[in-house]
């Protein structure tokens, strides 16, 4: 097989979610040459691409488990850095509704761990207090805990901020690449179905297939993933008035369970499901689930009835067969596995960051900081903050429902990390993800997308 | 800020209809919004003409229909504003829009929103399965076609059995794409013969009543699994065409928190096109997914002639009645009435769409007594129409009340 280059790296990420994107802007920014391989056609098509877009404050995380480090850590350095890199947030706060006498029974147990998890702004609250927040919530509501700290965020534009500016600290970004093999001798030497790449040392960070790529690094795998599928319905902007917190419900011992969510793009969102399967790359909506989903959605907060669909998805997370996080580091073999990234990634991608450069460290490989630390803003897609739409000069709105202009999809076709996909583009730019869902913008898109998508929208040209 | 008597948003058959008729009229500022870099709205890329002829072979006619709109609103000294998105708008009549300038708010006596209707998305439809590119609407399939001379499928699968599907059918044959099938959830299609002919004449599969049980592809659609009288069916194709089942373009409204008619999705108007609030009227397929361009012209240029006349005076202060009626009445148009005004051409008539397909006796209850009923087969899409009771608008309860038989 033909070696890629000469070129050798410090440190090999194998995955381009949330987490290996986080992982190669820490190692960058601590001066370590990196390549990131992603084996999609795009970052942040497995498990990243599906979330509920939550940052969390680890209340109701697992009391002293690294789970609640790493999310107290990735959520503090995202407070710290996001305005920097032109993320945004909106502190919506969340209500843990109870809706029957025995869920309200949970409540103090709720609250009481979330705060000894280190966690200010833990409320509880009546049901008549609780609809003074969410007027919108139904009669039935018993009792709540105010979780004031929760935010929503922009879940793709984050990651792209982390891998843009590991980019620009020289880290090197490999898509459509799948690892085969690869064999330790004092240096990684990586099969690729792009040839061979060598690395000091790799970071496996490839969510649903955790356990299969340490597996082809010739590690045996200490967890195996149980891909667990979540369902969404997004709601039509129409909703998000009625939605001003995240609705979250009491959690029992499997899931988190099924979250009201308003969206930082002004949506409303439902979901996830939990359904456990096999298949790691087929994430199928139904249409009874999806029924349900909106039915759901409309019992707690019954105005949510007559709201449109908007859009619908579902995703699988890389739960394993233990609830924790899965982190193994291999000094002898300098490989770290970040495996069973479940359902916190976004929130604990930075902590997940961090903690991986503390295992690298241990390897006794000195790294040297660059001088400078770029600069690296994406563009915002945030409603609660100014859009290009608003500014002159966009050239003109190309897809009306999200008000995306001309200017922000050329943007996004030369930046340098182009999207790769029809997908990618959505997550950058939020083209063609509003309630007509293409009607009007599909076809100018296939236009002004011609020659950048491995997959074209256009077929071909008129016959 | 720019201040008009009439602003109107959409510059599609019902818009344009009403800027010409309000200039006819003697109307000075007349300001017609469209997002568009041109006028016509929908008609721009229908395959049928817009006075609701199918029009086999001239599938650009409604592009040349857009374009003589256009012409006509400007030699009419209507002002024109194409590249105008409008992004909100306040109960006063100010409009706040977004141009390739940036921002800028308008201002007016009054609006009129003709802003139509769009298809109903495969996600809206909460379609199971794989969401792959190559689903997409007939209105996106006719744009790639119309504007860009691209085709985003080669062997699509249609859902749907509404003119509209039938003329995507005429779309895609036209531009070297051969439908694999054409399949659609209800027993018995919604459009009429001889259109539903259409496919059975060019040897393209058929079958209705089915469900969708999957839709399968990884980066593109490969298959599309159905249900039909028990068995399973798998149609190999890149694409699935998802047709009709058309809703009101009614996002600004909704955020704008106007009284809409909830289960159209569009506004509530009374007899003269007029909202709840009385400085907004409405006209066009906004009110009622969906009728011909022809059809919206009409309604557009009486609505137009409406606003002249209330123009004269200070917006309506009379309440109005709301047309209620029962669940399996999908929409009712129009669905407030207000005392003592004549209603005005084109809504002389209650417009009615069904839900569902249904058979019994739809009446209309006027203050307790049946003014009007009729028995029979009720489809959905149909249009259904109740000549309105002279002095109706005097009423107080307006029901249309139905029993299955």
């Amino acid at each position: 097989m033909a070696t890629l280059s000469d070129e050798r790296f410090d440190v090999a990420i194998i995955g381009g979610g949330v987490v290996g994107c986080a992982v190669a802007r820490r190692f960058a920014l601590a001066g370590a040459k990196i390549v990131l391989l992603e084996r999609g056609t795009d970052i942040l098509s497995g498990a990243s691409k599906a979330n509920s877009a939550i940052l969390h404050t680890g209340f109701d995380a697992p009391p002293d488990s690294l789970e609640l480090e790493l999310v107290k850590a990735g959520r503090e350095e995202y407070l710290a850095i996001h305005r920097d890199h032109g993320l945004h947030l909106v502190q919506t706060g969340a209500l843990v509704c109870a809706w029957t006498e025995l869920e309200a029974e949970k409540l103090d147990g709720i609250a009481q761990q979330g705060r000894s998890n280190g966690v200010a702004g833990l409320n509880l609250l009546t049901g008549a207090e609780a609809r003074t927040l969410v007027p919108g919530l139904a009669q039935s509501l018993c009792a709540a805990v105010e979780v004031v700290g929760e935010h929503v965020i922009d879940p793709w534009s984050a990651p792209l901020s982390y891998i843009t500016q590991a980019m620009a600290l020289g880290a090197k970004v490999m898509r459509s690449c799948e690892l085969l093999s690869g064999r330790f001798d004092g240096d990684w030497e990586l099969e690729t179905s792009q040839g061979l790449v060598r690395a000091g040392a790799v970071v496996n960070a490839a969510g649903l297939f955790g356990d299969v790529v340490d597996d082809r690094l010739g590690l045996t795998p200490e967890f195996s993933i149980k891909p667990r599928k979540g369902q969404f319905v997004v709601l039509d902007k129409a909703a998000r008035s009625l939605v001003p917190k995240i609705i979250l419900p009491v959690p029992n011992e499997i899931t988190k369970g099924v979250v009201i969510c308003p969206t930082a793009f002004g949506n409303v969102l439902v979901g996830p499901t939990a359904e456990e399967q096999e298949d790691r790359t087929r994430a199928t909506v139904e249409t009874e689930t999806l029924e349900m989903l909106k039915e759901h959605g409309s019992r707690l907060i019954p105005a949510l009835r007559h709201v449109p669909v908007t859009a619908i998805y579902a995703g699988l997370r890389p739960a394993t067969e233990k609830k924790h996080y899965r982190v193994v580091s291999r000094p002898e073999k300098r490989a770290i596995t970040l495996g069973g990234v479940r359902s916190t990634g976004l929130s604990a991608a930075l902590g997940l960051g961090q903690h991986a450069l503390k295992l690298y460290s241990e390897f006794g490989v000195p790294l040297a900081a660059p001088n400078e630390v770029p600069h690296v803003q994406v563009p915002n897609l945030t409603e609660t903050e100014e859009r290009d739409w608003q500014r002159p000069g966009h050239g003109e709105i190309v897809c009306h429902c999200e008000m995306v202009t001309r200017r922000e999809i050329e943007a996004a076709l030369t930046s340098p990390l182009p999207p790769g996909d029809f997908g990618g583009l959505r997550r950058r730019t939020r083209a063609g993800m509003g309630r007509c869902q293409g009607f009007y913008c599909n076809a100018r898109l296939a236009e002004l997308t011609k020659g950048h998508f491995v997959e074209p929208l256009a077929v071909s040209g008129r016959t | 800020m720019p201040h008009s008597d009439v602003l109107i948003v959409g510059g599609g058959p019902a818009g344009v209809a009403a800027a010409l008729s309000l200039r006819k009229a003697g109307v000075q500022r007349v300001t017609l919004l469209d997002r568009e870099a041109s006028l016509g709205g929908a008609t721009r890329h229908c395959s049928h003409s817009p006075f609701g002829m199918l029009e086999y072979g001239r599938l650009y006619f409604g592009a040349a229909y857009g374009r003589r709109l256009e012409r006509d609103a400007r030699a009419a000294g209507v002002e024109v504003l194409t590249g105008h998105s409008v992004a909100s708008l306040d109960p006063d009549g100010t409009v706040e829009v977004s141009n390739a300038e940036g921002l800028a708010r308008l201002s007016a006596e009054r609006v009129l929103l003709s802003t139509g209707a769009r298809e109903t998305p495969r996600s809206a439809r909460m379609l199971p399965g794989d969401r792959p590119v190559g689903v997409l609407t007939t209105g996106a399939l006719q744009s790639y076609v119309a504007f860009h001379g691209l085709m985003p499928f080669r062997r699509p699968v249609i859902l749907g059995s509404e003119l509209v599907s039938y003329s995507a059918a005429l779309t895609c044959l036209s531009h070297g794409a051969r439908p694999v099938a054409m399949i659609d959830t209800h027993a018995r299609p919604l459009a009429r013969a001889p259109v539903t002919w259409f496919p059975h004449i060019v040897g393209v599969p058929v079958r209705a009543g089915v469900r969708i049980i999957d839709i399968l592809g990884r980066s593109r659609v490969e298959a599309v699994r159905i249900e039909h009288q028990g068995t399973l069916e798998t149609f190999e194709c890149d694409g699935l065409l998802v047709t009709g089942n058309f809703v009101p373009e009614a996002a600004l409204l909704w955020q704008a928190g106007h009284e809409l008619n909830l289960r159209s999705g569009g506004p509530a108007v009374d007899q003269n096109g007029r909202c709840a609030n009385p400085r907004f009227f409405a006209a066009g397929n906004l009110l009622r997914p969906i009728e011909t361009g022809g059809w919206a012209f009409r309604e557009g240029r009486a609505i137009g002639l409406e606003i002249a006349r209330d123009l004269r005076n200070p917006p309506s202060d009379r309440s109005p009645v709301t047309v209620t009626h029962d669940e399996v009445v999908k929409l009712v148009v129009p669905n407030l009435l207000r005392r003592g005004q004549a209603p005005s051409p084109g809504f002389d008539r209650f417009q009615i769409r069904f839900q569902k397909p249904c058979r019994g006796r739809l009446s209309l209850e006027v203050d307790g007594r049946t003014r009007w009923h009729r028995s029979g087969t009720w489809l959905p899409e149909r249009r259904v129409l109740v000549p309105m009771p002279d002095g109706v608008e005097g009423s107080h309860h307006i029901h249309f009340a139905f029993r299955e038989e």
